[in-house]
């Protein structure tokens, strides 16, 4: 019964509260992997520390007074109510520990500020609701990829056991060198969304329409995992960041992996694919795509159904248009700059022959791109 | 005034015509408890979500339609009109005033309340659902992406700040003008000091919230574009706007809180308010300072570099002041003669855990720092120690301790302190290990998380159902006192209260004050 | 200044006329001057809507700036959108003279806006455009694609730590927006 797992469950917490204050869990803030990181722990520890001082005299003459000067000890009070010196001094004292903070918080924030001499810059655009990385490169031949998560749908609505990554893994990782000061440009395509990876100490938010900028240089080789931290609409729980931080060799070599994939890619837009290459293909395409709007089996949810849709078994013409261009007003969007042509022809070819959407309709990607043309 | 001498009319009529200062004092303060139920509601359903990792009862879409109105419903239908009813009750026994000013206006600002809220509940049934933009409705989230339903979301805060714009005016003309003859200013109990202060907050911060969600609905219905960059607006200049609302508003929630702690204190400690100038004076420095800190909320959208500066140098300054009122409760408290009834049990909490809330609000302030904090359920820790334990603690506490005039009867003190412990420790669980989910990076306003912050939102839940469940105790406590508590009859009914509200009878009668009291020596 | 002889009327109508003076003030402050600061300060690095004329002919060979290009589409804006240079060197003082290509694959007649926007903000009030396809909005008819010309001139005085400027164009559809107002008229 739900009830009892409830209960269980509420009795396992009550059992485990002590054993989580000490167990694993991380409590506090992690110094990252950055020397910006390191430097705004420090001062996030340096404020923590002078307000437990402060607090502990506060609670101090707090908790001697509650115990000392209580009506059942049968003291007389005292009807003192001012003090010019006092109140100067409790003016003056907090006044200068504020100076105190607000030096090192000052030459941190410059250090955050200066984005000068990147040696690679990063387009980070927001999308409801995922994240595009395009690396900008100077020949024009930019790489540009969307990251979108990848936990599965069954382990998000417990049918299905979840990883250890849950919600903070994706299908494609942002792979940046480390030791190498990258520039992010930060924009987003619909509403505000926020790009923050805790270990490497970058928030900015992505502003439809303006270009931000920050910056960051890892030192260390690692996986970082972040989420947006602007609420970005319905699933804005559900588009983490995932960045690899690996070498600089490892990072060119992945550099050129990618750019061969893009050419391999353009080749294989000219190519006819067979049904079941199409078919598996698109079956992928539609587990990261549509699936969490459309339903695992077709069966719809903040979508329509797909399976026995009057779109998916109509007109192929009016399918693609519903998949390239979205629907105006609705939360589908416009997956035509989202997906390659390779990658539409399948998810198109998919959806009309799965979960009993028996047309036996092929389409190859150069229908995509003659499709597109109009 | 013809209707000298009169008692209360009967029946519903007495409710919805009244004038009278205590009436709508009353209704002020049960709709808000109404309020505070029903926001409270969609807590317990955030935190049953969040029970677990994984999407259990709501979807995602709804998740947020219940932060949202959650926000909503506390900021602007539980504890703003709380300290209105408060305000109500209070001021003019305080200062010796028959009743407020504005009687009639005094009824239509409480009445549009519940049509405002209505409406604004009412948007959970409409196609398209309830907003779900967060309370604070970031364009273009809140326009061109909004459900429907947001029209009639403008609408409503439109009504409330109608309601509150004309609530402040009262109290302010109250203040100024109806003060008993020898009750100056610097006399005044620091209670009627915060709100008046507070009001002239609200007459000048409410007309902007207005003007934002104005602008939201022009460039919803209208093709304007004030905060879209396709018409050459700016969805940042939305977030500048909501904050110079924003910021002010959040010290109008604490204000009359501070007000209240300094009645509460002196009374239990048998011993005058220590510093009562310099509360007055650090009172008006928060409330000048609010007008400056606003964009510390925005520290990620990439302002220029001297902006940030600006604002996180005053907004540090803000701790000046702020401590100077915690210190000088604490010396009040210091060699006085403490007792511990309920509403000191309260104050004492309040003072505790503002004080944190405090101190995480410093450290929000340092903008580096801000960057890894923002957004993240460290903030929201830290403003729930400040609103709940700050602004409900001291609500609570003021109940507890003028109940007993208003009603004539005294509250199971037992069932206080119970009530009190349970909420304390409930808050706690609930909030505390916020700050550390929020520190390890755990974003705010998310319906499911990664399994690292599974242990602390259990407590969270749990704590929230424990604090949930002891607002049941206290209204059985209140209802208790009122239909059957042990009757009292002294007009002082702490011994160590001081105010001209203790020196009328108890329960205090329908009209109080018709003839001006003289101050005496204590007083004057 | 007594606004009625009965002290509550007076206090009424000043704290009125303050409500509605602050509920101007945001339309009529806060809006104008958040755009002039934006303007001085490269808030959001935004440029001035209006063509430069330049002043100061000089040009500075000895210092050689990077300007990258950046096209990004807004939400639903089906057009191909990209600069025909990702990036260029150029001199202080100098004009210098790019295109941008848009295509509308759609069979509709559309209206877009290009809204730029600075990187380092910093650098938007020394980055002058005397020519720019984004102080108009841009019809493009249906199947057809058009390059739009960008005259611009980078400030000597741009601060001397700067080297590289990226000028960001999103692209929104402003067709129903066009539309809704020849309706209005």
């Amino acid at each position: 019964m739900v009830g009892g797992n409830v209960m269980r469950s509420a009795l396992m917490a009550l059992m485990a509260l002590p054993a989580a204050a000490f167990g694993d869990n991380q409590v506090n803030m992690s110094p990252g992997v950055t020397t910006i990181g390191a430097e705004i722990y420090d001062l996030h520890m340096l404020i923590m520390i002078i307000c437990v001082v402060i607090g502990i005299g506060v609670f101090g003459v707090m908790f001697y007074s509650i115990i000392y000067h209580r009506k059942s000890r049968g003291v007389v009070p005292s009807q003192f109510h001012e003090s010019t010196k006092v109140e100067v001094a409790w003016t003056v004292v907090p006044f200068l520990i504020l100076i105190g903070m607000a030096v090192p918080a000052t030459s941190t924030l410059l250090e955050v500020y200066d984005n000068d001499d990147a040696e690679l810059d990063i387009l980070i655009t927001g999308h409801q609701w995922k994240w595009k990385y395009e690396y900008l490169d100077e020949s024009g031949e930019n790489v540009s990829f969307f990251s979108n998560l990848a936990t599965p749908q069954e382990a998000i609505y417990n049918t299905d056991q979840k990883g250890e990554h849950y919600l903070l893994e994706v299908d494609e990782p942002l792979v940046l060198p480390v030791d190498t000061k990258v520039r992010f440009l930060i924009t987003a395509n619909d509403v505000i969304h926020s790009w923050w990876v805790p270990e490497i100490a970058v928030k900015r938010d992505a502003i439809p329409g303006f270009i931000n900028e920050t910056w960051t240089k890892i030192t260390e080789e690692g996986i970082y995992r972040g989420q947006c931290t602007e609420l970005c609409g319905a699933y804005h729980g559900f588009m983490p960041v995932v960045v690899h931080a690996v070498s600089r060799e490892e990072f060119n070599a992945w550099m050129g992996a990618k750019r061969a994939d893009e050419a391999a890619q353009v080749a294989a837009a000219a190519m006819d694919l067979s049904l079941d290459e199409l078919m598996s293909k698109g079956e992928a395409v539609y587990n990261a795509q549509c699936l969490a709007c459309h339903g695992a089996q077709g069966e719809g949810g903040v979508g329509n159904a797909i399976a026995g849709s009057a779109i998916a078994l109509g007109d192929i013409g009016t399918h693609l248009d519903v998949g390239i261009k979205g629907v105006a007003g609705t939360a589908m969007q416009a997956f035509g700059r989202q997906l390659n042509d390779v990658d539409m022809a399948a998810v198109i070819t998919y959806q009309r022959n799965a979960f009993g959407n028996n047309t036996g309709d092929v389409i190859q990607p150069s229908d995509v791109a003659s499709h597109k043309q109009g | 005034m013809g209707d000298h001498h009169h008692g209360p009319a009967t029946g519903i009529g007495r409710w919805l015509f009244t004038t009278n200062h205590k009436d709508i004092g009353t209704m002020y303060l049960w709709f808000s408890f109404a309020m505070f139920i029903l926001g409270g509601t969609f807590a317990m359903i955030i935190r049953a979500e969040l029970f677990q990792p994984g999407m259990q009862l709501v979807e995602p879409g709804f998740f947020n339609q219940m932060t949202t109105l959650h926000g909503l419903v506390m900021v602007f239908g539980a504890i703003m009109p709380s300290f209105v009813g408060l305000a109500n009750w209070l001021i003019p026994m305080m200062i010796g005033a028959p009743d407020m000013a504005l009687p009639r206006m005094n009824n239509w600002s409480f009445w549009i309340l519940p049509p405002g809220f209505l409406m604004l509940a009412s948007t959970l049934f409409m196609e398209g659902g309830a907003p779900a933009f967060g309370w604070t409705f970031y364009a273009p989230l809140s326009t061109t992406y909004a459900a429907p339903s947001v029209t009639f979301f403008i609408f409503a805060i439109h009504i409330l700040g109608v309601s509150s714009i004309m609530g402040s005016i009262n109290i302010i003309a109250t203040v100024m003008n109806m003060r008993a003859p020898g009750m100056t200013y610097m006399k005044m109990p620091l209670f009627v000091w915060t709100w008046l202060i507070t009001a002239f907050l609200l007459v000048a911060v409410m007309p902007v919230l207005a003007g934002a969600v104005t602008m939201m609905l022009m460039d919803i219905h209208f093709g304007t574009s004030f905060f879209s960059a396709a018409g050459g607006g700016d969805p940042v200049l939305f977030q500048h706007i909501f904050w110079f609302f924003g910021h002010p508003e959040v010290y109008i929630i604490i204000l009359p809180a501070f007000g209240v702690v300094s009645q509460i204190i002196p009374a239990f400690s048998r011993k005058p308010l220590f510093g009562y100038a310099s509360m007055v004076y650090a009172t008006a420095s928060i409330a000048f300072l609010s007008f400056i800190v606003w964009a510390h909320h925005m520290y990620t959208v990439g302002m220029p570099v001297a902006g940030e500066l600006f604002f996180m140098y005053a907004t540090m300054l803000i701790a000046v002041p702020t401590g100077v009122k915690v210190f000088n409760w604490i010396t009040t408290m210091w060699r006085g003669a403490l007792s511990f009834e309920t509403p000191m049990l309260f104050c004492i909490g309040f003072l505790i855990l503002f004080t944190i809330g405090g101190f995480t609000g410093l450290m929000l302030s340092i903008a580096p720092a801000d960057f890894q904090y923002h957004d993240t359920y460290f903030v929201v820790a830290h403003f729930h120690y400040v609103m709940v334990a700050g602004a409900v603690f001291s609500m609570t506490a003021a109940v507890y301790y003028w109940l007993p005039k208003w009603s004539g009867r005294m509250y199971n003190e037992t069932m206080g302190k119970v009530h009190f412990w349970i909420s304390f420790v409930g808050f706690n669980i609930t909030f505390f290990p916020q700050h550390f989910v929020g520190l390890a990076g755990m974003p705010r306003r998310i319906p499911d998380y990664a399994l690292q912050f599974a242990d602390f939102n259990m407590m969270s839940s749990i704590g929230a159902f424990i604090y949930g469940a002891s607002q049941i105790l206290f209204l059985y406590n209140v209802l208790a006192t009122i239909i059957a508590g042990e009757k009292v009859t002294d007009e002082k009914v702490w011994d160590g209260a001081e105010g001209l509200e203790w020196t009328i009878p108890t329960p205090a009668p329908y009209h109080t004050f018709e003839v001006p009291p003289k101050l005496d020596a204590a007083h004057a | 200044m007594r606004l009625s002889a009965n002290p509550t009327t007076d206090t009424v109508l000043k704290l009125a006329t303050v409500s509605v003076a602050m509920f101007a003030f945001v339309f009529v402050v806060m809006v104008p001057l958040y755009n002039v600061l934006c303007d001085a300060l490269g808030i959001n690095g935004k440029t001035s809507a209006q063509a430069y004329t330049a002043v100061d002919a000089a040009v500075d060979t000895g210092r050689s700036i990077t300007v990258q290009f950046i096209a990004t589409n807004n939400d639903g804006m089906p057009w191909e959108f990209r600069p025909q240079v990702t990036a260029m060197a150029v001199h202080p003082g100098a004009a210098n003279d790019t295109v941008f290509f848009a295509a509308n694959p759609t069979t509709q007649d559309m209206v877009a806006q290009a809204i730029p926007s600075v990187s380092p903000s910093r650098a938007a009030e020394y980055f002058h455009k005397t020519e720019c396809f984004c102080f108009n909005q841009q019809p493009l008819g249906g199947e057809s694609n058009t390059l739009m010309p960008l005259q611009f001139i980078v400030d000597q005085d741009l601060p001397k730590d700067i080297k590289t400027i990226t000028l960001s164009y999103t692209l929104f559809d402003v067709t129903a927006r066009v539309s809704d107002q020849i309706a209005a008229r």
